[in-house]
């Protein structure tokens, strides 16, 4: 055995030697050299294990990647404000208001003064405890929302004690504020995100607002704007510790874009002013761009009231109302029209030639009944005092036109090219506006009487009361105000819709810009303005109380009648050449015919939109103040309750 | 002639104790409190620690060697005393007793008996008339052990106590039976086998063995062979049969949980697991090249509790990544291959036996605080030699260390 393998001074080799000699296993002393190998290969042995170890750990399994962004990171969304909505003129329709949610850290609190912090949000005690509980259960260390959306006021007398409430801080949100109490309908309101919304799109989680109904439903796109988000780097008790990565994984919110709509904001409070007392709608359109200056349905509801707490309640309260103010008449309400639509079946009938413009009945009242007047000699007469009998005779040569022998197969082609000349009308179809919920109304084909009484089992004796607009023609108030365009125009009309342009790039929408044509001469269309001038003008006319000093008032009533009293229709354009405004109004069971009720209200609109203000103040005054039903309970809702 | 200090040890120890201090920086560091030199932080009076450490081996470098070899006994059994004293006025740190309170700082006893109870073993076995076979030196030898360790044990510090077992390294250098290893792992093994496995399955299967030795691995059998199988088998199944009897009886609750959770029969991520589990998570996503300096975000959110401390090396794999982590478990094992590279080339028996008993102290300390870390070992709390923030353990190890150093730099002096 070895005793000394390194090379040192002989003096030391000398002296370890005697040493050696000294003692009997001297040599034996260091015979177990071969065991620091295994020494050796146990610390390497132990090292290979824990790289082994690591790499399983660090290199071929990312799930501890994925359990340490969940636990560590918290992503904060940043809500952009909602697009603001202006009227034609530039005025503010809809703006937001920042409101505050009261944050606490129920950990954080201490030596807080109950007393003065109850008296500063007017709370009482039982209710902070109540609050204060809730909010430790959720958890201790993490902010809850301690109260929401507090007011700005509310949050301002509370503000000048903040230092005194340690853990409790304030959340910036906003709320919905519309300037005038007015076009609830068209403006819709925004709410919480249900199920259905989240599934659908997966921009939307749990608490986020969205456009129910309205153009915040239809705009919602738009005025939503995008998201931000920050990634916060949070600690073991859920603290925010700082930005993850000084904010490179943040997005900034983009805000939403703003709404500049076609609405006359005077113009749409007045009309509902008209409509106090009333159950109807109002809608006024310019004829040459399409563009809806009005539209107001009756009762109607001040749309602050579905904004912020007092959200849920007044809900609840305008659902259970019978006489439905959540219910947008002018878009949603499928009534008959009434003699409104005997313009469409003349300029239907002239452009087949089955009559001419000077083409004459008699009013016999055989099998409609009519009003007394003299006969109608022509088309322009006829429209002038409204003659059923004129436009029965009109509307039987439209559908029997003896093509075939047999009257149920002659009847069902007459049917077929009625169905397509109203469609060109815009009737019983849903015009592409804006806003959503549109109904298409109702223009019977040959498939609906085949349904109802089976093919060939009917004839035109089955349907003629079409002709007058009762029957089964349903049409929707905006549909009716198209009407009033297409005659205005000549022949044509431009859908119609409520927005001009939106965003940032003022985008306008391609649809709001094509003319959909008639596809009858405009010479047509001239008899028939010819013919609602008259009602208003001469003698005999059906709507003469609509007359205007110095404005020329085209226009046609209706009287439509159902279950119940008849409702009062009218639709007018004005000025008869060069037209601005086209209006129908319908008021619901207003008895005394479309002359009584909607003509003089149609008449008011279209006063105050060309000359600005009213002139006739003493049948503003009567028809701001009637009220023509009185069978079921009517409510104005008005501001009474606001937050 | 005097030779140098070993550079490569100490280029070794500076390289772990900056790479140590940079963990702690990262681990504690909080915007508000950046400086360096704040010595209100953690990281601040690690730098203080650091300096009194570096004070001790310049020290220590500047006294002879010999002070250590002579005065061996005498620090041993001060240690002792010290080691009683803390019983009866330790403060309670986190279960533990091990902590005496010196106002503004604590010490930890148990950190210095280590290098003391190398000393006085060192002394005993390079004694001229020492030889290992005999009865009365082992029975010594384990008493100069065992002493220290049970007065740790007293103070529920089982991490330092378990370190004495690290001493069966220089022993089996020196002559210890490898039997001794052989015996310790096999029973390691069962322990674990006879938690996890139904003890009647695990004394049919070492019969088997048993059989399969004598009957087929043999080809000659004498009375002899039957003899040891039969009393090898016997106190196996003896042990297995006890093995379940001690875990319920001698361990303490919280030390069943970890070894539990270790073995994953229970998967308490909040409870008892939670340190583990979140130290997994830091290291898991770590990844490759870690998430950066001061980027961890486990462990700058305090998921992992004692990650200054014991869990220092979550930081590591959190912000370092994979190759961070082998690095560290390089340097360790550099520098433990050196000591014994080192060890072996004293002349002394004295030093040879003191240099055998710093690696092995180091080795486990290692072996232990990254496997816990790594979740292979039960969470048994002891530091990262150098590495763990903490003034006690580093000074301890520092001392440890550079004694060993010294006696390495006069290794051609006489004792």
């Amino acid at each position: 055995m070895v005793y000394c393998t390194y090379n040192k001074p002989a003096i030391f080799l000398e002296q370890r030697n005697t040493h050696c000699q000294n003692h009997k296993r001297a040599v034996s002393r260091n015979q177990f050299q071969e065991r620091s190998m295994v020494i050796r290969i146990i610390i390497v042995a132990v090292a290979i294990i824990f790289v082994i170890r690591l790499a399983f750990l660090q290199l071929f399994d990312n799930t501890y990647r994925k359990l340490a962004d969940q636990q560590a990171l918290r992503t904060v969304t940043q809500f952009p404000a909602r697009g603001l909505i202006y009227d034609r003129n530039g005025k503010l329709l809809v703006y937001n208001e920042a409101v505050y949610d009261l944050m606490v850290i129920p950990k954080m609190t201490k030596h807080l003064d109950t007393n003065l912090f109850c008296k500063t949000l007017g709370i009482s005690l039982d209710d902070f405890n109540a609050r204060m509980e809730k909010a430790c259960k959720y958890s201790s260390y993490s902010p809850s929302i301690f109260m929401k959306q507090v007011s700005k006021e509310e949050y301002g007398a509370w503000q000048s004690h903040l230092y005194k409430f340690h853990g409790f801080y304030v959340q910036k949100r906003t709320l919905r504020i519309y300037d005038r109490p007015i076009a609830a309908h068209v403006l819709g309101y925004v709410g919480e995100v249900d199920q259905a919304d989240i599934d659908n799109d997966r921009y939307y989680h749990q608490g986020d607002y969205i456009g129910k109904s309205g153009l915040e439903k239809s705009y919602e796109t738009v005025l939503r704007g995008i998201k931000g988000k920050k990634v916060m780097h949070v600690d073991v008790h859920n603290r925010e510790i700082g930005p993850y990565k000084n904010g490179s994984m943040d997005t900034m919110a983009v805000e939403g874009g703003n709404l500049y709509t076609t609405i006359d904001a005077d113009l749409q409070e007045y009309a509902e002013e008209l409509m106090a007392n009333k159950r109807g709608c109002i809608v006024a359109i310019e004829p040459s761009t399409g563009e809806v200056l009005t539209l107001a349905s009756a009762p109607t509801y001040d749309p602050n009231l579905l904004v912020g707490r007092i959200r849920g309640e007044n809900y609840m309260m305008l659902q259970r109302d019978i006489s439905k103010p959540l219910f947008n008449r002018a878009l949603q309400a499928q009534y008959p029209p009434g003699s409104i639509f005997k313009v469409a079946q003349a300029m239907t009938a002239l452009d087949l030639g089955v009559i001419t413009p000077s083409t004459g009945f008699p009013c016999d009242k055989s099998l409609v009944g009519c009003h007394n007047h003299p006969s109608a000699r022509n088309v322009q007469e006829a429209i002038k005092m409204s003659c059923n009998p004129y436009f029965y005779f009109t509307y039987r040569r439209i559908i029997q036109q003896n093509k075939y022998k047999n009257i149920y197969r002659d009847s069902p082609y007459g049917l077929t090219v009625w169905h397509d000349y109203m469609q060109r009308f815009g009737f019983g179809t849903r015009l592409p506006i804006d806003l959503p919920n549109v109904k298409s109304g109702n223009i019977p084909d040959t498939n609906y009487y085949n349904r109802w009484y089976g093919a060939g089992k009917w004839a035109f004796s089955t349907i003629y009361s079409n002709s007058i607009g009762q029957g089964e023609v349903e049409v929707v108030p905006l549909q009716m105000a198209n009407l009033a365009c297409i005659v205005a125009n000549r022949g044509y009309y431009i859908t119609p819709h409520l927005v001009r342009f939106y965003g940032p790039d003022s985008t306008r929408n391609d649809e709001f810009y094509t003319r959909h044509e008639t596809g009858i001469p405009a010479k047509y269309f001239e008899i028939a303005a010819n013919g609602m001038y008259d009602v208003v003008h001469t003698a005999g006319g059906t709507a003469r109380r609509a007359n205007i000093p110095d404005i020329d008032v085209c226009g046609k009533t209706g009287t439509a009648q159902n279950i119940g009293y008849d409702h009062s229709v009218f639709i007018s354009f004005a000025p008869k050449d060069n037209p601005k405004i086209a209006v129908a109004v319908y008021v619901e069971n207003a008895p005394g015919g479309g002359g009584y009720w909607a003509a003089p209200i149609a008449s008011l609109i279209i006063e105050k939109y060309i000359r600005g203000h009213v002139t006739r103040t003493d049948l503003e005054k009567y028809y701001h103040d009637a009220a023509p039903c009185q069978k079921l309970p009517l409510t104005r809702i008005s501001k009474k309750k606001k937050k | 002639m005097e030779n140098k200090i070993d550079w490569i040890s100490l280029l070794l120890y500076a390289l772990i104790l900056v790479f140590g201090w940079l963990n702690i920086y990262a681990a504690c560091y909080d915007e508000s409190h950046a400086a360096v030199f704040d010595f209100s932080t953690k990281h601040g009076k690690q730098i203080i620690w650091i300096g009194i450490s570096l004070l001790f081996a310049l020290g220590i470098t500047l006294i002879s060697p010999k002070v250590f070899s002579q005065g061996a006994y005498l620090i041993y059994f001060a240690m002792l005393g010290l080691l009683v004293v803390t019983l009866f006025v330790a403060s309670v740190t986190k279960g533990g007793q091990s902590w005496i309170d010196f106002g503004s700082f604590k010490l930890q006893p148990s950190e210095f008996a280590k290098f003391a109870t190398a000393l006085a073993l060192a002394k005993y076995m390079s004694a001229p008339d020492i030889d290992y076979r005999q009865n009365r030196t082992k029975l010594l030898s384990w008493t100069i052990i065992l002493i220290p360790a049970v007065l740790i044990l007293l103070q529920h510090d089982t991490g330092s106590a378990l370190v004495f077992a690290g001493f069966i390294f220089p022993l089996y250098r020196e002559g210890l039976s490898p039997k001794i290893l052989v015996i310790g792992l096999v029973a390691i093994v069962l322990f674990v086998v006879a938690l996890l496995v139904n003890r009647f399955i695990i004394v049919g299967a070492l019969l088997l063995c048993g059989l399969f030795y004598l009957f087929v691995w043999l080809n000659k059998r004498t009375r002899k062979h039957y003899i040891w199988v039969t009393v090898a088998l016997l106190a196996c199944s003896l042990y297995t049969f006890s093995v379940d009897f001690a875990f319920q009886n001698i361990l303490q609750p919280h030390q069943r949980d970890r070894i539990y959770v270790l073995l994953g029969k229970t998967t308490d991520t909040k409870g008892t697991g939670y340190n583990v589990y979140q130290s997994k998570i830091a290291i898991g996503s770590g990844s490759v090249f870690g998430k950066g300096f001061l980027n961890g975000t486990i462990t700058k959110a305090d998921f992992v509790p004692e990650q200054e401390t014991d869990f220092i090396f979550c930081t590591v794999g959190e912000e370092w990544g994979f190759f961070g982590s082998v690095a560290v478990i390089a340097l360790y094992v550099m520098l433990l291959l050196r000591l014994v590279t080192l060890a072996e080339r004293q002349y002394s028996r004295f030093s040879r036996f003191y240099g055998y008993s710093v690696v092995s102290i180091l080795f486990i300390h290692v072996f232990i605080n990254v496997g816990m870390v790594l979740g292979l070992l039960p969470v048994i709390g002891i530091p990262l030699p150098f590495f763990s923030y903490g003034g006690s353990s580093l000074m301890a190890f520092t001392i440890l260390l550079f004694i060993f150093l010294r006696q390495d730099q006069e290794r051609t002096k006489p004792i």
